[in-house]
């Protein structure tokens, strides 16, 4: 064997290290960019997107295209102008999540089965729900939390209508139903 | 609408990434193997080739399969990492081999080739992989066992402490007839999985009640026992089985997943005062531990004899990276033998560091990151807390036992007798690693598996045994109402304790009742959408209370 083969081989063989290395970086590059929670048009658990954000949340977003989200005014209540169509995060370390409003109940709370699952002190595991009314409006109700549940500034004591861009506050975390 | 629902299908389960990425890892070493022969007597070594590079392959190879049929959402780069290294520790060890046959570097005594046995101990640890991966459904399952696994660790550990200790001063193995195991390796799989259970069992208690005192949270006295007995455990370690690596492993596993579980820095700090301050007591007193901290402080007196200490594998190693420098002298090129009888186990590194320059042991350093990072990152996604506290706490050991190894052949910390995970040889370590990848891998399937179709949802099957149990006082008021009392409905009471039975239905994910709904909405048991509470103004009661109770499902 010559010195040169030799020296070829030697730093062949350290580029195809290298190469592993960028390959496998590249594989990961899908968890690290890929993890867009808002908009999505599927009726999952949009939350969460610290926590469980990692592997699961690609995908959805990846098969439905966007279009149908568009089509989102659903026949029963989307076309009345006055009934939300979703649900956006404003404040509190989930800010910016939305997520699309569809006839299921939102859970918010600590506890990791809720649609919204928080990471806040002041928030119970199951702190309170927001549910649509026949009528096509929304409703928030408190769970019983230990801190409560307030609309704008008046403490929550029973099912109260959610108006549009009313704030519901949770610990640190402010809700928003928007159009 | 339902066709907003996400079916499994087409759920990314990246198991075709997974198989470009263990060809590629395969056919790396494989190189390595055609460079080792060519740079030696100029000719491929096709038997090491077929049996060591293809052999592993196609072990791999099996555990992919099944991978594919039992764990279809696993992370996509655990397994062709894993394989990576062991490959490449197969291959370092056939190189080895051939100079330590030949009795080169040993002063003239012949050794014995170790690369078949290693191939073998990594056949066992890939079948255990499988076992593990086809036989654990959940992970949370060994939830169920945490003190059972307690007892388990404290038993491997004592375990060699009556055996003898052997030529290289630490206790920590186990012989029996022709095997010799090191009881060590195993225990760190059972004490993690010891103390994920524990502390997310008693996390509440350690991260609130404290006391703020400048600015960091100190833990109450009592609070304190669980730490101070694992920190007495370590030392204890330490002065019987004179072993500082098995010792600081374990005491920083369970400090940090401390800190994993309560957020609270100050654990850290502690930790790491309590590690000094033992491990500097210790030093002092213990004469072996001693030797290897004189040894470490200066190697060239050790090397030249002119210390206390007669040692010269320290010096030897640095005597390798700087012949190896930034590029390496090249595979099979160099003298990694001069290291003596450790230069396939403990200092396999060294070998690296020589014949692959820094460039390439900073390429194996790149690769272990990555599979310490995909365990945390399985961490994070993890929705259970246990399995949380479980990837973290065994992507840590696999951190600090690189670091503890990498850190002691490299002149940063004393030197320990701990294997590098993967690469070096040893059966037991191979072993244990290859469990630890099969536990994160089932863990990480978890985690990213999508929630189960609209089709299959069962809201029946979401009433947890254990919730139901102290739920039905409230939610069995008979009313009128066609639906069944929420199940996920039960009060604030602050503990997130998942119960392992329920979770293990509809396909063990735990996120279902927030999860999609039945497909049509004419299905009539929907239980999350109670209706609201004709009462409006009445405070809060219990769902099911207004109206809507029903039979509980």
């Amino acid at each position: 064997m010559s010195e040169l083969t030799l020296t070829v081989m030697r730093l062949g063989f350290l580029a195809v290290l290298w190469l592993f290395v960028i390959v496998a970086v590249q594989v990961i590059r899908s968890d690290l960019f890929g993890t867009r929670v808002t908009q999505r048009p599927t009726r999952r658990r949009t939350a969460a997107p610290a926590a469980a954000g990692g592997g699961a949340t690609p995908p959805p977003q990846a098969q439905p295209a966007p279009p149908p989200q568009r089509q989102q005014a659903r026949p029963r209540r989307g076309q009345r102008n006055n009934s939300p169509s979703k649900l956006v995060i404003t404040e509190g370390s989930l800010t910016g999540t939305t997520i699309n409003l569809t006839d299921q109940q939102i859970t918010i709370g600590r506890a990791h089965d809720s649609t919204i699952v928080l990471d806040d002190d002041y928030a119970s595991s199951r702190h309170a729900r927001i549910y649509p009314a026949p009528d096509g409006s929304w409703v928030v109700e408190d769970l019983g939390s230990t801190n409560g549940t307030y609309l704008d500034r008046t403490r929550l004591t029973g099912p109260t209508p959610v108006p549009l861009g009313a704030p519901i506050r949770i610990g640190k975390t402010v809700i928003e139903l928007r159009r | 609408m339902s066709n907003t629902t996400i079916t499994p299908q087409a759920a990314p389960n990246r198991r075709n990434t997974e198989l470009m990425m263990l060809g590629f890892a395969v056919l790396v070493p494989m190189l390595a193997y055609a460079n080792v022969g060519l740079a030696g007597d100029g000719s491929l070594p096709m038997g090491s080739l077929i049996k060591y590079g293809f052999g592993l392959g196609v072990f791999a190879g099996i555990a992919h399969l099944l991978v594919r049929k039992f764990a279809p959402y696993a992370d996509p780069l655990l397994l062709p990492l894993a394989t990576f290294l062991n490959g490449m520790g197969l291959m370092f060890i056939n190189r080895l081999d051939l100079d330590i046959v030949k009795g080169i570097g040993l002063g003239g005594r012949h050794g014995t080739a170790a690369a078949g046995s290693q191939l073998m101990y990594s056949a066992i640890g890939i079948g255990l992989f499988v076992g593990i991966v086809v036989l654990l459904k959940d992970h949370r399952l060994l939830q169920r066992y945490t003190y059972t696994f307690m007892a388990l660790a404290l038993v491997l550990l004592v375990s060699p402490i009556p055996f003898p200790g052997d030529m290289y001063g630490a206790k920590i193995w186990i012989r029996l007839g022709p095997f010799n195991f090191q009881p060590g390796e195993f225990t760190k799989i059972v004490l993690t999985i010891f103390f994920a259970g524990y502390l997310m069992a008693k996390r509440d208690a350690l991260a609130l009640a404290s006391r703020k005192v400048m600015g960091l949270y100190f833990p109450r006295g009592r609070d304190m026992g669980p730490i101070v007995v694992v920190w007495l455990l370590s030392i204890l370690i330490l002065v019987f089985e004179r072993d500082l690596g098995t010792s600081l492993l374990f005491f920083g596993l369970f400090v940090v997943m401390l800190y994993v579980a309560t957020e609270r820095t100050s654990w850290l700090l502690f930790g790491l005062f309590m590690a000094i301050g033992g491990a500097v007591v210790v030093g002092t007193l213990e004469p072996h531990v001693h030797d290897r901290v004189a040894a470490w402080l200066d190697p060239l007196a050790a090397y030249n004899g002119s210390g206390s200490v007669q040692s010269e594998q320290l010096a030897q190693a640095l005597f390798g990276y700087g012949t190896g420098g930034l590029l390496g002298t090249g595979l099979n090129q160099g003298h990694p033998t001069e290291i003596g009888f450790a230069a396939r186990s403990d200092f396999i590194l060294t070998t690296v560091g020589e014949e692959l320059g820094l460039a390439g042991m900073m390429a194996i350093f790149m690769v272990y990151a990555l599979l310490i990072e995909r365990g945390l990152r399985t961490s994070l996604a993890a929705r259970d807390p246990f399995g949380k506290l479980l990837a973290a706490g065994l992507s840590v050991t696999i951190a600090l036992q690189v670091f503890v190894v990498a850190g002691g052949v490299t002149g940063l910390i004393p030197l320990t007798g701990m294997t590098m995970p993967f690469l070096a040889q040893g059966g037991s370590s191979v072993i244990t690693n290859w469990a630890l990848v099969a536990i994160l891998i089932r863990i990480s399937d978890t985690a990213r598996r999508p929630a189960p179709p609209a089709g299959t949802f069962d809201p029946g099957a979401q009433v947890a045994p254990r919730r139901g149990s102290h739920a039905s006082g409230r939610d069995g008021t008979p009313a009128g109402g066609t639906t069944p009392p929420q199940p996920s409905a039960t009060p604030a009471d602050g503990s997130s304790a998942p119960d392992p039975e329920a979770l293990t239905v509809a396909g063990g994910v735990p996120s279902a009742p927030g999860g999609p709904p039945p497909g049509g909405s004419g299905t009539p048991p929907r239980p999350f959408v109670p209706p609201p509470n004709p009462g409006g103004g009445a405070p809060f009661g219990p769902p099911g209370q207004g109206g809507s109770g029903g039979p509980n499902p």
